[in-house]
């Protein structure tokens, strides 16, 4: 166990020890002698050179902003579309699907299990007819969108083709993520459908499908989000996301892709948490390690293939329900972490996020957010401001090393399937999240509003509240959908597709023509857990 | 004196268990005996459970907005089992106009974000029957 020094200084310190919100502890000051072991062109180089420690463009954000992708979906398809001509209106540069639990989880508005939930966390899409109605008016050619969506991502994904097709854009042409990252639901978030081993197949054909029909899409984007929110370490979110990384590099290569083929084509997502330096760091330490992965460890040629990409949140899991009108400010401190961090793309959550989903006059301040510190503060002027920060720098090597430390133990497991089985990151993160609620009721951490400074009686916010017609009227278009789809040619696509699945094809082309049948979620997904079952976790407390 | 039985369960679709796994934690360091059902429980196979494990109390997880669904069932099913002084209590985002239509229904305990696992504990125990080893 490492020790902080002690103060130098004489007078008595506020506290016993001082340590980041990961429970690290934090000396009184750094200096040189702490980063004596580092080699400026061989740890860190200029912003654009290898191992990318301080960013991947030479030029910063002084070539181009970071892409402002405020997350949004609620209700019904045409109520998420309007949200989506909004936002554009008001200068976002993005688009970012939040789909509803039933979505999320492969399941139709009529299945039992979405009783109450259709349209609540999201938007509810059942079947190409909604995916249509939700980028009306969007060209596709002419956006970028990035849709959080993991078990079902090659469903929607096909969708979202199949819209393009409509539309007459060239898939060639069509540039954006799916999140598509089924390990981080097995450790954090647990929106899996099917067993470790098949959903990774979903995943690899993916990237197999992409590299040769539509290039300039993002197939995964390999998240380290959900891990923090579920309660890890910022080290450990580092080291779980960026060995979920790996292991969908090594399925990759194993079922025979040439690296550089699909590589180039990875980007990661990452939480922004409060504590600010300890979040710099983590991205400095990201980029360091996966470069050094892909061109050591794999063998990685192109240059792209090395370079980690991130798009970051601000940690939502640090909005109080209490005096939420400081949540803007915790926000934008989180979101200012990023920026200095190198972020590709950012989200900045809405003040009113622990009561609700946001509303419009929430979302747009969260977006504001993001103008004031790309164009009022000047630090988009200069790239990496706190490389050579003996601070920063010696964070940056000690969460790489102890990355590091994680993947040894990961790796004597046999990987990261092997030890989401053993349910060993779900212990890690479990084991975080108990210690750091105890030293927030100990008032060892403190959470303005909530454990100090309490104010009594807060003034209530209006909230966005979803009501129960949004289940009525997806309901309505799916028993409209069923009577008026072509029967035969739906049951020949699902019947391809249970064949493929069952053999060694790649599923993408057989959901394609399944969504051009206007196949729902629910039947898509069915008919892969009719040939690979269902997970279940044990569970760990 | 037994050890106060509690059932913690995530009713829906919804994974987030974060909180769950922390409450079934402390309340078992308080000297409960917790049984946390995992995840996607119907209201029925949480009652089901209560009604095997002689639960004393219910804690039901719900962060996705479908407790007016989950709620209603799972307090008529608990009622229809004859199970009525089992406590029930809900922990989650809540929106503030459905707190009274909770307590309507017999929903003791409603804990937003931000409540201390401590005040959690005592209600619990404050508000369940007591056991008297036989």
């Amino acid at each position: 166990m490492k020790t902080a020094t002690p103060g130098r200084g004489t007078a008595k310190e506020r506290r016993g020890g001082f340590t980041t919100i990961s429970g690290r502890p934090i000396n009184e000051l750094y200096t040189p002698a702490d980063v004596t072991a580092l080699d400026y062109g061989r740890d860190l180089g200029d912003p654009g050179d290898f191992p990318y420690t301080r960013g991947i463009h030479a030029s910063g954000y002084r070539g181009k902003l970071w892409t402002m992708r405020q997350f949004a979906g609620f209700g019904t398809p045409e109520e998420t579309n309007q949200r989506y001509k909004q936002l554009l209106k008001a200068g976002g540069t993005g688009l970012s699907v939040a789909f509803d639990l039933p979505t999320l989880m492969g399941r139709d508005p009529d299945h039992e299990l979405s009783l109450g939930e259709v349209g609540k966390c999201g938007v509810n899409v059942t079947s190409l007819a909604d995916m249509e109605t939700l980028f009306d008016g969007i060209d596709l050619g002419s956006i970028t969108t990035s849709m959080t969506i993991n078990s079902p991502a090659s469903m929607i994904f096909a969708m979202y083709l199949v819209v393009a097709e409509k539309q007459g854009v060239a898939w060639e042409s069509l540039s954006g993520t799916i999140q598509n990252d089924i390990l981080k639901e097995f450790i954090a978030q647990k929106e899996y459908i099917y067993p470790p081993r098949q959903s990774m197949r979903l995943i690899t054909d993916v990237f197999a499908f992409c590299a040769e029909r539509v290039p300039r899409w993002n197939t995964i984007s390999i998240s380290g989000y959900h891990i923090r929110e579920a309660g890890a370490t910022a080290s450990q979110e580092l080291a779980f996301t960026l060995r979920d990384g790996i292991e969908y590099v090594q399925y990759g290569v194993d079922t025979g892709l040439n690296v550089d083929a699909f590589a180039p084509r990875l980007s990661f997502f990452f939480n922004s948490h409060s504590d600010f330096f300890e979040e710099i760091a983590k991205y400095r330490a990201a980029r360091r390690i996966w470069a050094h992965v892909m061109r050591d460890q794999f063998n990685a040629k192109n240059p792209r293939s090395w370079q980690l990409r991130f798009h970051t949140q601000t940690a939502g899991v640090s909005l109080t329900a209490q005096q939420p009108y400081n949540n803007v400010v915790r926000t934008a401190l989180q979101a200012m972490a990023a920026v200095l961090g190198g972020t590709q793309s950012l989200h900045t959550n809405s003040l009113d996020e622990a009561l609700a989903l946001p509303t419009e006059e929430a979302a747009t301040l969260a977006l504001r957010t993001q103008q004031i510190i790309a164009h009022e503060t000047g630090v988009t002027g200069i790239v990496d401001p706190l490389g050579g920060s003996y601070f920063v720098e010696k964070l940056t090597s000690d969460l790489e090393e102890e990355a590091l430390a994680y993947f040894d133990t990961i790796d004597r497991m046999g990987g990261m399937v092997p030890a989401i089985e053993n349910g060993y990151p779900q212990r890690e993160i479990a084991e975080s999240a108990y210690k750091f609620q105890q030293a927030v009721e100990q008032r060892d951490k403190v959470i303005v509003g909530v454990n100090e400074f309490v104010a009594e009686g807060d003034e209530p916010i209006g909230i966005l509240y979803i009501d129960e017609t949004t289940s009525e009227r997806q309901l309505a278009k799916l028993n409209r959908l069923r009577q008026t789809r072509d029967d035969a040619r739906l049951h020949a696509a699902l019947k391809a597709l249970e064949e493929g699945a069952r053999g060694s094809a790649n599923t993408m082309p057989l959901l394609v023509e399944a969504v051009r049948a206007y196949a729902t979620i629910g039947e898509m997904c069915d008919t892969l857990r009719g040939v690979w079952g269902e997970y279940e976790e044990t569970p760990i407390i | 004196m037994q050890k106060i039985r509690v059932i913690i369960a995530k009713p829906g679709l919804d994974g987030h268990d974060r909180g769950a796994k922390v409450i079934a934690r402390a309340l078992r360091d308080a000297g409960m005996e917790v049984i946390y059902t995992g995840l996607r429980q119907t209201p029925e196979q949480i009652v089901s459970a209560a009604l095997q494990e002689d639960a004393d109390a219910i804690g039901l997880s719900i962060l996705s907005g479908a407790h007016m669904h989950i709620c209603p069932r799972v307090m008529e099913l608990l009622r229809e089992k004859g199970l009525n002084d089992v406590l029930v209590v809900v922990g989650g985002i809540i929106p503030d106009v459905d707190i009274p239509k909770l307590n309507a229904i017999g929903i003791k305990g409603i804990f937003l974000p931000g409540t201390p696992m401590q005040e959690i504990v005592d209600f619990i125990k404050r508000n369940t029957r007591s056991r008297v080893a036989i």
